[in-house]
């Protein structure tokens, strides 16, 4: 298989061959169709049969890697194992087949678990209420920034115009402050990889909306001073907002609304196992504490006094709606049966064990590897620092790449932007041990051809279906859809 | 003893683990976390539960929602039945494809590179534009990115929507411009359509786009030349909201010069699931490509000169230029716009006509069938594809109560965006619906007005 060419289903296809089966039209033909109105060409779709199209596609998956084909440490991506259950009660006609417009009386089921999902959250993150919503974490930040915005303008402050970020942040934090009309200001870490606190200090003033937040922070680090961080910021008069993209550390340990978060967004296809699709979809539930409950997005679900479950539109002070309908409510579906898979006393566990993995991972690999930031443990995630290979002339992107000849997929790379040849490793919880001493194993290994025979480094991936690619072309000269006329 | 199936670490792995970091316990490892952000208690949510217990409790929740296996569902507004070909399910149930990230690696993403690749070209196809990307969360969330898009590329700050623009697809709208301070202006229905004499007098230099949808909200379908010739005086960009299943008999927005075409590509293989998870799609021009939002799938070759993909013109992104992005959009709808590519593919060229045609044959015959029952009066007359509008006796919140008792999920009440519609209906009928099943409704209605 191995640099062979994939045709695309269009070179695949012939004139006359179907894949598809419709009913027959079992109306009279209507003498009134708008025909003027018709295209006067088709549009050129593949014609294949149903053999080649499930071909086609098998054979596409084959050169696609998933959490089910092997290790994934995406650092800040959270690639833990996508329970197959939850995949199958996703299916059930009863949540599959609904449409959002149907009557309230006829979704009690949806709505039921839409409420309880809703409540489960709020109690993980010490928020008092949720909103299921936004389609993905980035929606989620933005929505949580719309409602800082609303919050402020409520209270006659409209001169609070700032949002901090850390200069660790996610790329997300800051285009979402853009987005929502913010100005993003970017403080420096101190040397410990910690907010500055003197620093914050600084920057807080009479214009500060806002300081956003990972906790752990990307490099995998707990922000200790956090009680201290949200009183300064409280004082100054912002909100803290919680990036929950790192939430897989601090289940039933630490919340959010413990460390004085007054909003927090999750992200469900990290922390709660629903699986990523290849980037998508996703759902980032937003939190919120105290009065910005007010402003969260409408509808929320709510319970009457029979015990009956209704969408609640009334909510004078909401930001109005960030999406369609409910949020992603397939993905709602799966992240509740993880919940009521896991309970309390699981998900607590799932923490401890991200952490021992990631610190496993840390130390074993201390020796061979610098470690911009060693003397704590670190939380779910941790960063290693190719600078030591690099003066050897084997780059981060090239032991990434020498990875996939093992089978393993990259952590993420070059993130966060502070530290130099970077490696942001993210085990997960659902490793066993002997995957991660293959990991780690491989890593000294790619440690020691950096030394002896760095080429075998430079030149990899040597056993994938194709080398590297050229991404400056690609950018330069973009070829974005096939077209018929070159084939 | 172990009891959580998704984890994998023993007694022993943890005391080796332990030994091998050179700490004492696992608590040790969470030993910087102050005292006063801790969490001592248990969290307060239900007990774990075993694979056969939650099937029980999934399955008896999800039984007391009427699903479209029981009930003729006449139901639109946005979100459609349509078949869904069994193909569909088997592919994205592929692990490989629904287990990976976004594709940061191309040499082990080659798979879902090509898919988006040939997504994209799909997408294209039916708009009758140049470029796709890759998808975004829906339809209306679409649309408010292409007005983002607009803005910036016109540096202007006015938006003015049609009001037979999906209602949701208008809220969403409304809550973007909050956040990025457009003025959005809304111009008045007439007769079911955009109404174009309030369109030319609402839209002007200032404005930065026109939006409308074609088949809009009513079901009709706008006369998309005459808009143009409107929202292209000024230099302003012109931006179609399109059903993608329409477009495979309909004259594509791109025929008409739009700049921007967006929509959902629901009706295209991926379920109802209760309003989601769908799958925006955002097509435009080649002047416009590098101000897309989201991400794009490009062609290039490997070393050896082999044909790849690989994500592409990143420099617009938010981990590239963070607070300078072109959109904060990261995760998308990947594994929906797969859906939609199966789909397509399994249609392929006749098939997306065909359905197409019997979307719109069968929704002219249930017109037709339902002006006959008394009591029901047809609201617009217009070209539509497979959605029109009728009014009744009584208000339809009832009539739907009544219907539900009979086997049948009603209309979309209209009654719900404006209470002088409450006797209005927007009737949805699709390939799916047989001739005996809207002759029931028919029936239904009669008994019931």
């Amino acid at each position: 298989m191995k640099n062979k060419q994939k045709a695309l289903i269009f070179e695949m296809s012939q004139p006359g061959r179907i894949a598809y089966s419709l009913p027959e039209l079992d109306v009279p033909e209507a003498d009134n169709l708008p025909v003027e109105l018709f295209r006067d060409e088709p549009a050129e779709l593949p014609e294949v049969s149903e053999q080649d199209l499930m071909r086609h596609y098998t054979e596409l998956s084959q050169r696609n890697h998933g959490v089910d084909n092997g290790f994934y440490p995406l650092g800040s991506c959270t690639m833990k194992y996508n329970p197959k259950v939850n995949e199958d009660v996703a299916r059930f006609s009863g949540f599959a087949k609904i449409h959002p417009y149907q009557a309230g009386e006829t979704v009690q089921g949806a709505l039921r678990l839409l409420y309880e999902l809703q409540k489960d959250l709020a109690e993980i993150t010490g928020m008092d209420a949720v909103t299921l919503q936004p389609a993905a974490g980035a929606q989620g930040e933005w929505t949580g920034l719309m409602m800082i915005r609303a919050y402020h303008e409520s209270r006659g402050e409209t001169k609070r115009n700032k949002v901090i970020v850390p200069d660790s942040a996610h790329g997300t934090n800051p285009a979402s402050a853009t987005v929502a009309g913010f100005k993003a200001i970017t403080i420096p870490s101190n040397d410990k990889g910690l907010v500055d606190v003197e620093g914050l200090k600084k920057v807080l003033g009479e214009d500060t909306a806002a300081l956003m937040l990972t906790n752990p922070n990307t490099l995998g680090l707990f922000e200790e001073e956090i009680a201290v961080i949200a009183e300064l910021v409280h004082e100054a008069g912002g909100l803290l907002y919680y990036d929950g993209a790192n939430a897989n550390a601090i289940l039933g340990i630490a919340r959010p609304g413990d460390m004085g978060f007054d909003l927090v967004h999750l992200n469900l296809h990290k922390t709660f196992s629903t699986p990523h699709g290849g980037g998508g979809p996703g759902a980032g539930p937003v939190g919120a504490r105290g009065d910005l409950v007010h402003f969260l997005p409408k509808p929320m679900v709510a319970r009457d006094d029979q015990g009956d479950y209704y969408l609640d539109e009334d909510m004078p002070w909401s930001i109005g709606r960030v999406k369609g309908f409910y949020g992603n409510f397939g993905v709602l579906v799966r992240a509740y049966a993880y919940i009521r898979t896991m309970g309390p006393e699981g998900l607590r566990k799932v923490s401890e064990n991200a952490v021992l993995n990631a610190n496993y991972i840390m130390r074993r690999l201390e020796p061979y590897f610098d470690l911009p930031y060693s003397s704590k443990p670190c939380k779910h995630e941790f960063v290693l620092s190719g600078k030591r290979q690099k003066k050897l002339g084997v780059r981060t992107l090239d032991m990434a790449k020498r990875l996939l000849d093992f089978g393993f997929h990259p952590p993420t790379i070059y993130f966060p932007l502070i530290v130099d040849e970077c490696l942001m490793i993210e085990p997960t919880e659902t490793e066993c041990k002997e995957t991660l001493d293959q990991f780690i194993d491989v890593m000294i290994q790619i440690a020691r051809e950096a030394e002896e025979t760095p080429e075998i480094v430079q030149e990899a991936p040597h056993n994938t279906v194709i080398k590297r690619l050229d991404e400056v072309t690609a950018a330069r000269k973009p070829v974005l859809r096939w077209t018929k006329e070159k084939f | 003893m172990a009891k959580f199936r998704y984890l994998p670490m023993t007694e022993q792995d943890e005391k080796d683990m332990i030994q091998a970091i050179g700490v004492n316990s696992v608590r040790e490892l969470f030993a910087e976390i102050p005292e006063s952000v801790r969490f001592s208690g248990n969290l307060e949510i239900p007990a774990a539960m075993s694979e056969s217990a939650l099937l029980k409790h999934m399955g008896r929740l999800a039984a007391k929602n009427a699903s479209f296996d029981q009930y003729i569902s006449f139901l639109g507004a946005g979100v459609y039945e349509h078949h869904i070909p069994s193909v569909v399910n088997h592919v994205v149930s592929r692990s490989e494809f629904y287990t990976a990230y976004t594709p940061y690696q191309p040499e082990i993403s080659q798979g879902e590179l090509q898919a988006i690749f040939e997504f994209q070209t799909m997408i294209c196809e039916l708009t009758g534009m140049d470029v796709a990307n890759s998808s975004m969360y829906d339809g209306f969330t679409a649309l408010a990115e292409a007005a983002g898009m607009a803005a910036a590329a016109s540096r202007r700050k006015k938006i003015v929507v049609s009001e037979t623009v999906h209602p949701e697809a208008r809220q969403i709208l409304a809550t973007y411009a909050k956040g990025a301070g457009w003025e959005v202006v809304q111009v008045p229905a007439k007769d079911g359509l955009t109404d174009l004499e309030a369109l030319e007098k609402l839209s002007d230099e200032r404005t930065a786009a026109v939006l409308v949808q074609s088949p809009n909200f009513f079901g009709n379908i706008e006369d998309l030349g005459a808009v143009e010739k409107i929202a292209h005086a000024h230099k302003k960009l012109f931006v179609v909201s399109a059903n993608p299943l329409s477009l495979g008999l309909l004259k594509p927005p791109g025929h008409f010069g739009a700049d921007i075409v967006v929509g959902d590509a629901q009706p295209l293989g991926i379920s109802a699931s209760f309003g989601g998870p769908h799958c925006g799609y955002f097509a435009t021009t080649k002047k416009l490509m590098r101000r897309i939002p989201g991400r794009i799938v490009g062609q290039t070759v490997d070393e050896e000169g082999v044909r790849g993909f690989v994500l592409t013109l990143q420099a617009r992104e938010q981990h590239i230029r963070r607070d300078k992005a072109t959109s904060n959009i990261c995760s998308n709808q990947a594994l929906m716009a797969l859906a939609a590519s199966v789909y397509m593919s399994s249609l392929g060229k006749k098939g997306m006509q065909e359905v197409a045609r019997l979307n719109i044959q069968k929704a002219h015959y249930a017109k037709k069938r339902l002006a006959l029952v008394p009591g029901v009066r047809i609201v617009h007359e217009q070209p539509f594809f497979n959605e029109f509008v009728i009014e009744l006796d009584r208000p339809a919140k009832e009539i739907n109560r009544e219907l539900i008792k009979l086997g049948i999920i009603g209309g979309y009440d209209l009654g719900r965006i404006n209470p002088a519609w409450k006797k209005q209906m927007l009737i949805a009928v699709t390939e799916v619906r047989t001739k005996e099943e809207i002759d029931l409704l028919a029936e239904g209605l009669g008994g019931l007005l």
